[in-house]
């Protein structure tokens, strides 16, 4: 080959290098290429540590000093500011969507379920992580009393809090609903949750990413698909911003 | 025998397209909370132990901030990184080219034979006296190989909460989660350093004929007689 195709060649190579990434990413052959590596992380994640194993649990000298409160850290309404006040005598968790049997349950019913505590990093999207002792009962069991319908995919957890403008919500699998860690958790570090981190009811999802962890939980709802949900996408974050639906990555 | 083989010139550009991709897209996701912390646990810049710059978007993927985006990049990357590189190690290994090109023989570690190397690279002699390449470049390029290259994966890997319950061990063995990040950041400098050093080598050595000869093999080269 000449010298001049030669430069050319190294030319072209590198100007598509330069220019390339954005216009591939916003193409729809790019997006899909994106979403099936996403899927392709889940499912190798999933044929690794099957559905039940469990995220490192820490002894209690392993806890960080805090717990940081990020994304929505308080919400901005006369029922939560009373709710704060009253130790939230009149919140409710409802179970709902395709069930056969929903539920709706006071923090006091939420307390005398079977609770599981569990020491567990918190690992959020931006790079940090923090360690704390977490209390509440496991989501699965209460799926189960709800008679979750077999034609449920997805797991909805409605939040009470907005960000942005738009009420936050999260979503997971029925592996995830179901794995021992997943519980709805009332206690950080013995004490009642924060306000900074969720009070008074909020996910843990040990597998996955921070903002999979809904907090100020108001309603968790089976469902087959998010279509109809926000944007579609699955979550707060993922309708607004884009972030990817599984967060284990 | 061409100087590189086919399957060396693939992986070499595919390679170069994965790590541009993951460093300029790990870049964008850096800006996001630009502070390395040793250990388990690390929120509070107060407790790093090294804030980073602030990446402008000139160098990064997305070229604005997008941590979302930036993601995306890295993930699909990732996958092209690691199955190339897996692929080229089961290809230097079975085909015996890491044993007959790279792998270092006990005299080529005695202090004058390095020393007549150094001073031979000082000179601009790139010549290697056996083989297809000399003790410095066999060194230079299996560190890269066999522990840059892979602890990207690794360390990439242990960071991930959804491989951690597959391999905690992994996890346990780079100190923690956090120390895991701070890791992965520096072997991503230290494959930074290598890639300015291998460019200016390159270009020493005669940049058109080098790159050519990783793209159409190169010149034919008599086999160097190995046991």
């Amino acid at each position: 080959m000449t010298e001049i195709k030669r430069r050319s060649l190294l030319a072209g190579m590198a100007a598509l290098g330069a220019s390339g990434c954005s216009e591939i990413g916003d193409s729809a052959w790019g997006e899909a290429a994106l979403d099936a590596a996403e899927d392709w992380h889940r499912r190798a994640h999933r044929a690794l540590a099957g559905r039940q194993r469990l995220a490192p649990e820490y002894a209690p000298d392993e806890r960080s000093p805090d717990i940081r409160g990020n994304g929505s850290t308080s919400v901005d309404t006369p029922e939560y500011r009373a709710g704060l006040a009253n130790g939230f005598a009149d919140w409710r968790l409802d179970v709902s969507g395709l069930v056969n049997n929903p539920l709706s349950l006071s923090l006091d019913e939420i307390r005398a379920l079977p609770q599981r505590t569990q020491i567990t990093r918190h690992d959020c999207v931006e790079g940090w992580s923090a360690i704390a002792e977490w209390k509440g009962p496991q989501l699965g069991p209460l799926l189960d009393r709800a008679k979750i319908r077999p034609e449920a995919n997805f797991v909805v957890f409605r939040c009470a809090d907005t960000l942005a403008g738009e009420r936050y919500y999260e979503s997971v699998d029925l592996v995830d609903a179901y794995h021992a860690q997943t519980i709805i958790a009332h206690e950080l570090n013995g004490e009642p949750l924060p306000e900074k981190n969720g009070a008074p009811l909020r996910m843990r999802i040990e597998r996955q990413l921070g903002y999979k962890h809904a907090k100020y939980v108001t309603a968790i709802e089976a469902v087959a698909s998010f279509d109809d949900i926000g944007l579609g996408k699955g979550g707060f974050w993922e309708d607004q911003y884009g972030y990817q639906w599984y967060a284990g990555i | 025998m061409k100087r590189h083989v086919l399957s060396t010139r693939l992986w070499h550009w595919i390679n170069l397209v994965a790590v541009s991709v993951l460093f300029m897209s790990g870049l964008n996701i850096s800006n996001a909370h630009p502070h390395l912390y040793w250990g388990d646990y690390g929120f509070d810049p107060d407790d790093a132990w090294l804030h980073v710059i602030r990446f402008p978007g000139y160098v990064t993927i997305p070229n604005y901030y997008s941590l979302a985006a930036a993601r995306d990049w890295h993930n699909i990357a990732a996958w092209l990184f690691a199955v190339a590189l897996l692929a080229m190690w089961v290809n230097m290994l079975v085909s015996r080219r890491f044993a007959r090109e790279i792998r270092t023989s006990p005299r080529e570690w005695k202090p004058s034979h390095l020393a007549n190397d150094i001073r031979g690279h000082l000179r601009g002699n790139y010549e290697a006296h056996e083989g297809k390449y000399n003790t410095l470049q066999k060194i230079a390029y299996g560190s890269v190989y066999g522990v840059f290259l892979p602890m990207m994966v690794f360390t990439g890997l242990a960071i991930s909460p959804g491989i951690e319950p597959a391999a905690p061990w992994l996890v346990d063995i780079l100190g923690g989660r956090q120390s895991a990040r701070s890791l992965h950041f520096l072997f991503a400098w230290g494959l930074f350093g290598f890639v300015v050093v291998h460019v200016v080598m390159v270009i020493a050595a005669g940049a058109s004929k080098q790159i050519w000869s990783m793209i159409d093999g190169g010149e034919e080269e008599t086999e160097v007689p190995h046991d």
